[in-house]
């Protein structure tokens, strides 16, 4: 794509789509041009006449036929993005932003924090790691949310938890008395896992709220600020670093993130949106 | 086989304890154990023990009227269950119910009392035990009542 691109939603197709949740669906999109993605990045969806907005990409990077999104229907856009038919046509403008640090990462453990909806974008960077395991040390994923109806990706889950070289941790809010595991918030879990904070990397995505009691919780366990990647929500319209829409401080999160390290968002996380 | 004293001891809740103090907490100390479904106590009942959880899983419940029983937090091994025996007028404040089969040391709550009345020292060491546990209990009940990961409220 050239620069003048960016600027200009194009036209794909919807090849498929998933309920996942109650008002979380998965859209698979065609693959026009070959565009490559890094683990956190995000496209701009545009609903022809509705509106644009941020989406990240959550499917494998490795896939070149298609591009996966998982959407949670809150407003206008993302309802009608939702609600996609196979074949309707979505405009679509991406990739942006920064990605996981996945090669920074190489050689440490990796503590892999999700919280809600928050798996979505951290799910390349899970794909990643599992094509390229003999890359990192340890690998726990902690995963959040608010009861056991509302686990995304729960069979996935479920097939990585099988695995020999992957520690997969799931709590929960609040459950009935039929569920059989964790219930609690996610950042109780850190002081229970056994790691070398000297050589951890961790990556965060989640509520706003949620990613800054884990990141004081990682902070206890003696994990470093530069240590800790978050991925970073704020409002966009051109995601290209031009309009200020997104920007808090000197930081674009449209350009300079959605992924940032903690040392760099530490003051602003409390901040409220404009 | 490990003696009640070498568990207690061993327990993380007192990691770092002197001797002295762990032994005067043993006195006050006996095994129990819960089969799976079996309640460690209920909401409202006097608060007479504390309760260091060895290996189990244990659900602290609130029993919502006409609904079935909410669980806000699971406590497993190295955990202590039940706060309430430190706060007057001494009343659990939920059910607890071992989700599998939970083996743990009850310190009698009234024994641990007197003895952290008597001694200062103790006492001071219990609670600096204690405090970090209500405050992360606290951080998690702020996180759950805000409901951080509901669907964002609409634009009325
Ligand atoms: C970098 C980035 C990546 C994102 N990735 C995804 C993703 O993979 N899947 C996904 O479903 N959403 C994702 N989002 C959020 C998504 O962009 C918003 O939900 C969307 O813009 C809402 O637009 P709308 O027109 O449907 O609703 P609006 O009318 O804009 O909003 C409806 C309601 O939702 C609230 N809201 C809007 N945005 C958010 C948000 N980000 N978090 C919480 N509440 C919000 C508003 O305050 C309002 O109450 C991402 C956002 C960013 C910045
Ligand atoms: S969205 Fe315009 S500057 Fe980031």
């Amino acid at each position: 794509m050239t620069s003048q691109d960016l600027w200009v939603p194009e036209p794909v197709r919807v090849l498929s789509r998933k309920q996942e949740l109650e008002s979380t669906w998965t859209l698979e999109l065609e693959q026009v041009g070959k565009r490559s993605f890094l683990p956190g990045q995000f496209n701009m969806l545009y609903v022809f006449g509705v509106g644009e907005v941020p989406i990240s990409l959550s499917g494998d990077t490795s896939l070149t036929e298609s591009l996966v999104h998982t959407i949670r229907a809150v407003g206008p856009v993302s309802s009608q993005l939702a609600a996609m038919q196979p074949m309707a046509a979505v405009g679509l403008r991406g990739p942006f932003g920064t990605g996981w640090p996945m090669a920074a990462a190489e050689g440490s453990d990796l503590l892999l924090i999700a919280g809600g909806l928050g798996l979505a974008p951290l799910r390349p960077a899970i794909y990643h790691v599992l094509r390229n395991r003999e890359r990192y040390g340890r690998v726990v994923l902690l995963y959040g949310t608010r009861s056991p109806d509302d686990i995304l990706y729960r069979d996935q889950l479920e097939e990585w938890s099988r695995l020999p070289d992957f520690d997969v941790h799931i709590t929960v809010d609040h459950a009935g008395s039929d569920w059989q595991g964790k219930v609690g918030v996610v950042p109780t879990l850190i002081p229970t896992l056994a790691f070398d904070p000297e050589d951890t990397v961790a990556m965060v995505c989640g509520p706003e709220i949620m990613m800054r009691f884990t990141a004081s919780a990682l902070r206890d366990a003696g994990v470093e600020d530069e240590a800790i990647y978050l991925s970073m929500e704020r409002n966009m319209k051109c995601a290209l670093g031009h309009c200020g829409h997104c920007q808090f401080g000197s930081t674009f999160v449209c350009k300079d993130g959605p992924v940032l390290p903690f040392s760099k968002v530490r003051g602003l996380l409390s901040l409220k949106e404009f | 086989m490990k003696n009640i004293a070498q568990i207690v001891c061993e327990h993380p809740f007192f990691e770092g304890l002197n001797s002295e103090f762990c032994d005067l907490m043993c006195g006050c100390a006996r095994n129990v154990r819960f089969n799976p479904g079996e309640y460690l106590f209920h909401q409202g009942e006097d608060a007479d023990y504390l309760y260091l959880v060895r290996h189990g899983q244990v659900a602290l419940e609130l029993a919502v009227p006409g609904k079935a029983p909410v669980s806000f937090q699971t406590l497993h091994d190295g955990d202590v269950v039940g706060v309430s025996w430190v706060l007057p007028p001494y009343h659990w404040a939920s059910d607890a119910r071992a989700m599998s089969l939970t083996r743990a040391i009850a310190l009698d709550a009234h024994c641990l009392r007197k003895k952290c009345d008597e001694d200062p020292a103790l006492g001071y060491a219990v609670m600096k035990r204690l405090l970090p546990i209500l405050t992360s209990r606290l951080h998690a009940t702020q996180m759950q009542i805000l409901d951080v990961y509901g669907a964002p409220e609409q634009p009325q």
